[in-house]
């Protein structure tokens, strides 16, 4: 993985001691809240319900041991003893000090971690597939390009003061393991006609209150000039974007409003312009930052079978690894949703045994998907058996990627300040109403998110089922959807009506389960059903 | 009633004006009437209290009560997490906040 030089660790270096600077000014009142509120977001820090939340910035998901061990070491010594994993592939912290935050950025740094493009309306921490690198079905490995548009977008001058926040996503195959399409840019790695690498735009994505699919923009820009492009993308929205109304000013609203081939034109002109400039990265740059992703230590000739003897361990094998481009080697998917847990969150230890498991067992390299779980993205198969054991002991071992239980769900009231209803008691609710194993295999893939308030960091609107958490007249209320997708099939979920109780909703889920049990056809997803029979059925049977 | 609450500026943590100064325990939490923006000027001036504001609050048998969830649960804690709680101890305290 990516390694830093000397500029990257001076940046960093230098923005701790910056940000010890100012955290003095405001504890000496020197700077008053409102100035210093800008710069405390600029390094991920938030004041939420019950103290400051700091979230630590992991570049397209991917971390090492060393790192994985430190973000352990910190939830002991700065917070009390656990973390968050987010729906962007970052962690944060709910109980941190303000005195403690330039240490805790010091003790990042030399990790080569920071939260910086954590907050603010800047462009955010890229994300990637979380099985990059391994997947068997990618074209290439998309974090070199993720990476390189890492550096571009970082302190950017340009693009620090955005009319809203900016999310990049880059994946490589056509398994979208990323929302590619749901985010401001989606850039999907391409080979065209001639069999040149290069990458494919779609703009304008998003969720919160107004969700979109972005629109393709570009078929195919040729790899190098990929950055180039994406200035072009940003500098359009930049000087359109809608700046007096905040709900208004994401770029899916500029593309919206003006149209996906207006914007293709703009940016279009804006992309010739800066060709003439020359200001490429130079293919010896690309290929130094690729050759940090080149081969991890894969070994040929590995032993490429799995004693399935023990069953308990088989229904794991099954549900929570995916193939790996290595013969021998499989992609092993760590569930952090057990029954009644709460997702996303895992303990200090926890999380040390993971960086111990990646260093033991998977070339020292982890991954932090989308959906809350933690990836070994290199596992020999004759290693899975003792992983598995390792992790089940720990309270890791769940079997149940993918299936109605492995809820997204965002930190909600208990813990946010945006939050108008409460996301984490619900999600445990569901996952023990449907904790028989039996059941939730037999119910098959079904994506369950669930967003405590109307800016849907918990992907509601993508939930094969979605969950919104509203306030109505200062009671919970949760409405229901059905539908959506963040998949290469993506679409958006339709509500089914009226909202629910909290105990209300759990019932009607189980309600509409019941109709897909009835009415799937063979191999059908509860998605794939719902596309079919329409929402009548399942309205009939929850309101009728 | 109407009550006061904030965060601690250092430690981030939730606070009640009890009157004389800012504590952890929203049941310390007095009725300020008129006196709120006086009172939040002059704490977040010198620098006690940060991001404060004034609520509507009851008091019956089990304390003072927060108008608002948001503030109910500022005031116990995480309700999914009731070890991280003012009330650990507490199993009902969750339910009392909804």
């Amino acid at each position: 993985m990516y390694q830093y030089d000397q500029y990257d660790q001076a940046m960093v270096d230098a923005r701790v001691d910056e940000f010890r600077g100012q955290v003095l000014r405001r504890l000496s009142g020197e700077l008053t809240e409102d100035q210093f509120k800008p710069l405390r977001l600029k390094n991920g820090l938030y004041l939420q319900l019950h103290a400051y939340m700091l979230r630590v910035a992991i570049p397209y998901g991917t971390l090492n041991g060393r790192q994985m061990r430190l973000l352990g070491d910190i939830a002991d010594k700065y917070d009390r003893g656990y973390g968050h994993f987010t729906t962007r592939q970052n962690i944060q912290y709910n109980w941190i000090k303000l005195d403690d935050t330039p240490d805790i950025l010091a003790e990042l740094a030399t990790v080569e971690m920071h939260a910086i493009q954590t907050s603010g309306n800047c462009i955010r921490n890229i994300s990637s597939d979380h099985m990059a690198g391994a997947a068997a079905d990618e074209l290439v490995d998309p974090r070199p390009y993720a990476e390189l548009l890492r550096q571009w977008s970082t302190f950017h001058p340009e693009f620090d003061y955005l009319p809203r926040k900016f999310k990049i996503a880059v994946i490589a195959s056509d398994t979208d393991r990323a929302a590619m399409r749901l985010h401001d840019i989606g850039i999907q790695i391409v080979k065209n006609d001639a069999g040149e690498i290069g990458a494919k735009f779609h703009v304008g994505g998003g969720m919160g209150r107004t969700p979109m699919i972005g629109p393709m923009i570009r078929e195919f820009v040729p790899a190098l000039q990929m950055v180039s492009y994406a200035e072009a993308c940003l500098r359009v929205y930049n000087r359109y974007g809608r700046r007096d109304n905040k709900y208004k000013a994401r770029i899916k609203i500029l593309v919206h409003e003006i149209g996906a081939d207006e914007y293709r034109r703009q940016v279009e002109e804006e992309f010739a312009h800066i060709l003439t400039l020359g200001l490429e990265p130079p293919q010896a740059e690309f290929d130094r930052i690729a050759a940090f992703f080149a081969d991890p230590g894969l070994e040929s000739g590995v032993l490429d079978k799995v004693d399935r003897s023990d069953p308990d361990f088989a229904l794991w094998l099954d549900q929570n690894t995916a193939p790996h481009k290595q013969p021998g080697y499989a992609v092993v998917v760590i569930s952090l949703k057990p029954t009644g847990g709460i997702p996303g969150d895992a303990t200090a230890d926890q999380i040390r045994l993971m960086a111990e498991l990646s260093t033991a067992y998977s070339l020292d390299e982890l991954r932090v998907t989308h959906t809350q779980n933690i990836v070994l993205p290199h596992v020999k198969k004759a290693d899975l058996y003792t992983v598995w054991q390792k992790l089940d002991a720990a309270g890791l071992g769940s079997a149940n990627l993918d299936l109605i239980s492995d809820i997204i769900a965002c930190p909600g009231l208990d813990y946010c300040s945006l939050a108008n209803a409460r996301s984490i008691p619900l999600a445990q609710k569901i996952s023990q109403r449907f904790a028989d194993m039996d059941r939730q295999r037999d119910l098959g893939e079904l994506k369950l998110k669930i967003s405590g308030c109307i800016n849907a960091c918990g992907h509601h609107h993508a939930g094969h089922i979605g969950i919104l958490g509203v306030d109505k007249r200062g009671i919970e209320n949760f409405q229901l959807s059905f539908g959506g997708s963040e998949a290469a099939d993506t679409s958006l979920a339709d509500i089914t009506g009226p909202g629910f109780s909290e105990d209300g909703v759990v019932d009607a889920l189980e309600k509409a389960t019941n109709v897909y049990l009835a009415q799937r056809a063979e191999g059908e997803r509860f998605l794939d059903t719902y596309r079919r029979i329409g929402m009548a059925p399942f309205k009939e049977a929850i309101y009728g | 009633m109407k009550i006061l609450t904030g965060n601690d500026l250092a430690s981030g943590d939730v606070v009640w004006w009890d009157g004389k100064g800012w504590s952890r325990d929203v049941n310390d939490a007095v009725d300020v009437g008129d006196a709120a923006d006086a009172i939040l000027a002059a704490e977040e001036a010198a620098l006690r209290v940060n991001v404060s504001y004034a609520i509507a609050a009851t008091r019956d048998q089990h304390g003072v009560r927060p108008a608002h969830i948001k503030d109910r649960i500022r005031a116990l804690g995480p309700t999914v997490r009731l070890d991280l709680t003012l009330k650990p101890g507490d199993t009902g305290a969750a339910n009392r906040v909804i």
